[in-house]
């Protein structure tokens, strides 16, 4: 009975915490909601067995502070949760963004607003995923469709958190968290990022100090370097600093550090969108079933195409740009009122029509829906 | 039935294990070669309440993964079929336990109904009612032979909870006995 078992069946949460580990994540904090629970408990039964640790908080702010304090130690950094866990994080994701403290959150997308309807899936937080936390702040989110994509986006997501020193948000729904599908492991191979220590001498350690663009080292708490770290406006230091050029240099390095790297920075795919005058722009489960739709509108000879953003945020503006510029008419399908309709239709709209198809009764948009706005456009 | 897909909806009270089924289903497939998803719904209840797992199973890449025209439909209880059973493969079969009381599809739709003893086997014959998921995976297995016996029977035993291989093979393979014996009688 001895099979190859190169393939497994995988649920989307499993293989966020398989990520999470191969990618070097070594401490969960926690408080589990449905539908991200799996992720807190396969954490707690994974991370000691690789020397990590895993701590139930008593809520989710908590649970984002202690993920902060962990990474200050140099230990990579995760927490994972859903609906309202989500909005309780967003004070502490600000802080994370300010002090530059690598970090992963997941949210599991579940229907909104407050306790909604639990647990059914919902894309409701594409908004407050960019813009949860106050103040200007910088974000990378990601967005997966598939079990084995949920695998590659956390790891991808520690990498990211580490090489810019930002909190990454990978935003999932509770169709890709609960689906269970084959993985093949073979593809899941991926290189670790670490952040970058300092090399030079303690006394000459600037914990802040890095060019226009840049990030600078981090040192880890405990390792003999002066770090301060502080949620007020800080020089390179890292001491509180009112005066306008260091405020306004701080602010717009933040942004700059990971607006001057796009490339690196922005993901997505694109199916049979060359010829297509129809594009379905579509992320997470929803994009399953777009890509149906885009399949059977071509079996129908409709030049229909599929633009799939995995970086939701920063927006794949320049990618959209053209496609809008060749395309008639960009169809939004979204488990929400249209959020990222408005981002589309910022970037898009003047170019060509933008159209929504969206649904808030916790069900996902099947694809006889997408595909019959296809045949009517 | 040799379609590029195929689609099943199992659908039953919470508690009766059906995800766990549709999961060692899926697991088989994936044994095999093929490419399998798995997704559910259930209530907000623990026990009680309606509950369904669906599984598509296909030689190719599987883009939508919720079943919309499920190809074999297993119902256990009658609240599941109300709720899960009204849509069918006009080519595909229907299997349901015979302690059902509504007014079942095939009169109307002249889909293949198989009822079979699945909650009373359990009960009875394996002495836990508990393996009812076994049970029925057995006679779906025996019905549409959607998967090899030897996968199944590796997925069952990798899946089920330490120390219940032996317990829930025997249930399974009661199962597809009692099915087997049903398309002779047939």
């Amino acid at each position: 009975m001895a099979v190859e078992r190169s393939a497994r069946l995988m649920q989307g949460n499993e293989a966020c915490v398989e990520g999470a580990i191969a990618a070097g994540c070594r401490f969960y904090a926690g408080y589990p909601i449905t539908p991200s629970t799996e992720i807190a408990e396969l954490m707690a039964a994974s991370l000691p067995c690789v020397g990590g640790r895993f701590i139930q908080m008593e809520d989710e702010i908590a649970s984002m502070a202690a993920i902060i304090g962990a990474s200050l130690t140099g230990t990579k950094s995760m927490t994972a949760t859903s609906g309202p866990g989500f909005s309780l994080k967003q004070e502490n994701i600000g802080y994370a963004a300010l002090t530059e403290v690598p970090c992963v959150i997941v949210n599991v997308q579940r229907s909104g607003p407050s306790t909604g309807l639990p647990t059914s899936p919902a894309q409701g937080d594409v908004m407050q995923s960019r813009w949860g936390t106050h103040g200007d702040h910088p974000i990378i989110v990601l967005s997966p469709s598939s079990v084995s994509e949920t695998y590659r986006l956390t790891f991808e997501s520690f990498n990211l958190a580490e090489k810019y020193r930002n909190p990454v948000i990978l935003l999932m729904d509770e169709v890709v968290g609960h689906m269970r599908e084959r993985v093949d492991l073979h593809s899941l191979s991926m290189s670790v990022v670490d952040r970058v220590k300092p090399t030079n001498k303690r006394e000459d350690y600037l914990p802040y100090d890095a060019a226009p663009d840049g990030v600078s080292p981090m040192a880890n708490f405990g390792d003999g370097y002066r770090c301060h770290v502080t949620g007020l406006i800080h020089n390179k230091k890292g001491y509180p600093t009112s005066k306008a050029e260091e405020v306004d240099f701080l602010i717009r390095r933040l942004h700059n550090k990971i607006d001057h790297n796009l490339d690196d920075v922005l993901k997505y795919e694109e199916y049979m969108v060359d010829d297509a005058d129809i594009i379905v722009l579509a992320f997470g489960s929803v994009a399953r079933s777009a890509h149906n739709a885009v399949r059977r509108a071509r079996q129908n000879g409709v030049k229909a195409g599929l633009f799939r953003p995995i970086t939701i945020w920063p927006f794949p503006e320049a990618a959209v740009t053209a496609l809008a510029q060749k395309a008639k008419h960009i169809i939004v399908p979204e488990m929400n009122l249209g959020q990222l309709r408005l981002e589309v239709e910022r970037v898009a709209g003047s170019r060509c029509q933008v159209s929504g198809i969206n649904s808030i009764i916790g069900e996902l948009i099947a694809p006889d829906q997408i595909l019959r706005r296809i045949m009517e456009v | 039935m040799k379609n590029a897909a195929m689609e099943f909806r199992l659908g039953g009270s919470g508690g009766q294990g059906l995800i766990l089924a549709g999961i060692i289903l899926a697991d088989a497939a994936i044994m095999e070669g093929k490419n399998a998803v798995q997704t559910q719904s259930y209530g907000p209840e623990a026990r009680g309440g309606a509950s369904k797992a669906e599984v598509i199973i296909s030689e190719s890449a599987i883009d939508y993964p919720k079943v919309t025209m499920p190809n074999v439909l297993l119902c256990l209880s009658d609240e599941a079929y109300r709720k899960y059973g009204q849509v069918v493969d006009p080519n595909g079969l229907v299997i349901t336990d015979t302690s059902m009381h509504l007014p079942l599809p095939n009169e109307k739709t002249m889909v293949p109904l198989y009822r079979l003893p699945v909650l009373s086997i359990a009960r009875e014959k394996i002495g836990r009612g508990l393996t009812a998921n076994m049970v029925a995976l057995g006679c779906l297995n025996a019905l549409t032979k959607s998967v090899s016996d030897a996968s199944l029977e590796q997925a069952i035993s990798e899946r089920v909870p330490a120390g219940t291989a032996e317990l829930n093979l025997k249930a399974y393979r009661a199962g597809l006995a009692a099915a087997q014996q049903l398309l002779i009688a047939k």
